[in-house]
């Protein structure tokens, strides 16, 4: 008996063991400096088996790359009195400021939705909890991907990871300019027939540094002395400027 | 050359901000005005957030009116005793307006309040403006015409009179203290100095020579602009010191070519150039209201 369960679970689950992913990443932090214009992150790797690639089933890599999940506010005009003023509101408890998706082939070809459900692969399913004041809210949840998909924060790179012979794999996946900080989450899925056999997660970190992050943790930290400091230079400008055109004219 | 602004948290071409700076510079040397009613709205239009768009120009104005508070206290324009009954009022005004703005925010109309008042005090001001300067031109062209010199009028019968020398005047406080709080309201929401609210008011309603106006003004809009954006950033954070210092060095620049282009055109022609472009940004902002958007949908920061 014990030996049929066995038997079942490895007819169940016949390549868990077989396939595994072996990952490099071109940086292993992304620094935000004063002229920073955005980044490209190059994800490579192999799969390593013991047994022969198995010839039956299509083999199939997704790529993610997740920034921090923050709250986010949906909300949508409507016109009243003759103007279009918000009107109806969705509150998202947690969207990744940036999210990008890379596959090797169609996303129905290397990921069965039940998956997706399970890994929360796709950005609808990245997407968490929406508190539903609307009847609506789908509409609301397209519009924040439509809207950030324009911005470049998300992105659906369908067949951008090159695969070669089941098993060297790369893609580069371009991190725009309005990066928010923090760690940026990276998900590499190997499927065979849209079945996940394998998750791969490592972080990328992504700090302002220099300056920019002296300003902002002033401006947050000890915001009066920022505001005393942004006077200041107000000011300072404001005589500096005086000065010159006083110079010009005498 | 792409600068990252650290509190806006975009990236944004430099040329484009100093070219912005110098466009407005231009205006504020030509007309006196602080140019924050037009900085704001650009701001918004290449992408900078709407609360730091209104936080920094609020910064930016401080410097253009110090630079020009200068040259008036040089040739003695300034009636500090008003300009610090003003100054109250204004306090107050920015104090409310900031309390005012971030509730707006909560609720997520804060887009919606500074466009209807920017169409509202754009169409006013620059409809009044306008009829005004070609009134004047008109004026111009009948030499027998002579300016009525104006009588007394309600303000004066008001309580708690006090003795304005520089301005020459001997009025009740209550008037300058509520035009002091409109402004300062004004400021905190608009992310503008008020001066174009602040001028006519003082004109018309307070009946203020026309010499020591625009210095005064400027006395008390940089202590209501510099009061606000200290509130904006402690209680905001939405003061981008970078973005300002852009803005600023473009401002200066261009102040310096504007106020010598002014100098060679006539003060009507000047007036109704400075009214058609008040009317043409309230009328871009009109529309934008009355037209349905091609995106419904908007997205803010949520709360934790």
């Amino acid at each position: 008996m014990i030996r049929l369960v066995i038997f079942m679970i490895l007819l169940a689950f016949p390549a868990l063991a077989e396939e595994e992913i072996v990952l490099g990443l071109s940086h292993d932090q992304v620094a935000i400096t004063a002229t920073f214009e955005g980044s490209d992150i190059l994800v490579f790797g192999a799969v390593r088996r013991e047994t022969p690639i198995p010839d039956k089933s299509e083999l199939g890599v997704i790529v993610t790359i997740a920034g921090p999940d923050m709250p986010v506010d949906i909300w949508r005009k409507d016109r009243r009195a003759g103007i279009w003023i918000n009107t109806d509101e969705v509150e998202v408890d947690a969207a990744p400021s940036f999210y990008a998706v890379a596959t090797s082939a169609p996303m129905r070809d290397v990921l069965h939705h039940v998956e997706d459900l399970q890994y929360r692969i796709t950005a609808p399913r990245k997407i968490r909890a929406i508190g539903g004041q609307v009847s609506d809210s789908v509409a609301f949840m397209n519009a924040l991907i439509r809207i950030r998909t324009d911005e470049g924060l998300y992105q659906r790179l369908e067949g951008a990871v090159d695969l070669e012979q089941d098993t060297l794999f790369r893609t580069a996946i371009t991190l725009p300019a309005n990066l928010t900080e923090g760690i940026y989450e990276t998900r590499i899925f190997l499927t065979r027939n849209g079945r996940v056999i394998d998750e791969y997660i490592t972080e990328i970190p992504v700090r302002k540094v220099g300056l920019e992050r002296w300003l902002y943790n002033l401006a947050h930290n000890q915001s009066l002395i920022y505001a005393l400091m942004s006077l200041a230079i107000a000011i300072g400008a404001g005589w500096g400027a005086s000065a010159i055109f006083g110079m010009i004219r005498r | 050359m792409q600068v990252y602004l650290p509190i806006a948290e975009i990236s944004v071409n430099a040329f484009l901000l100093l070219g912005i700076g110098g466009l407005v510079g231009i205006l504020s040397g030509m007309f006196g005005v602080g140019g924050g009613f037009l900085i704001t709205p650009l701001l918004f239009f290449i992408g900078i957030p709407p609360a730091v768009a209104v936080a920094t120009s609020t910064n930016q104005v401080v410097a253009s009116s110090f630079s020009a508070l200068l040259a008036h206290l040089k040739r003695k324009t300034v009636d500090m005793k008003m300009g610090t009954v003003l100054l109250v009022g204004g306090l107050a005004g920015s104090a409310l307006g900031v309390l005012l703005f971030n509730f707006l925010r909560s609720l997520g109309q804060v887009d919606l309040l500074v466009q209807l008042c920017y169409v509202l005090f754009l169409g006013v001001i620059g409809a009044l403006m306008f009829v005004e300067s070609l009134n004047a031109i008109r004026r111009a062209n009948r030499p027998g015409a002579r300016v009525v010199r104006r009588k007394h009028n309600w303000v004066h019968n008001l309580p708690f009179k006090m003795k304005f020398r520089v301005s020459g005047l001997y009025i009740s406080v209550v008037p300058p203290l509520l035009v002091g709080v409109l402004v300062g309201v004004l400021a905190a929401i608009m992310g503008v100095g008020g001066g174009f609210i602040m001028v006519p008011a003082m004109i018309y309603l307070l009946g203020m020579p026309t010499k020591v106006v625009i210095g005064t003004s400027l006395f008390q809009i940089i202590f209501v602009a510099g009061f606000t954006t200290v509130l904006h950033a402690t209680t905001n954070h939405t003061v981008d010191v970078v973005l300002a210092l852009l803005l600023l060095i473009g401002g200066v620049i261009g102040a310096q070519f504007g106020t010598r282009w002014g100098v060679r055109m006539k003060a009507e022609q000047l007036r109704i150039l400075l009214a058609t472009l008040v009317l043409g940004v309230c009328i871009k902002l009109a529309i934008d209201l009355l037209i349905q958007p091609t995106e419904l949908y908007s997205l803010t920061a949520g709360a934790l």
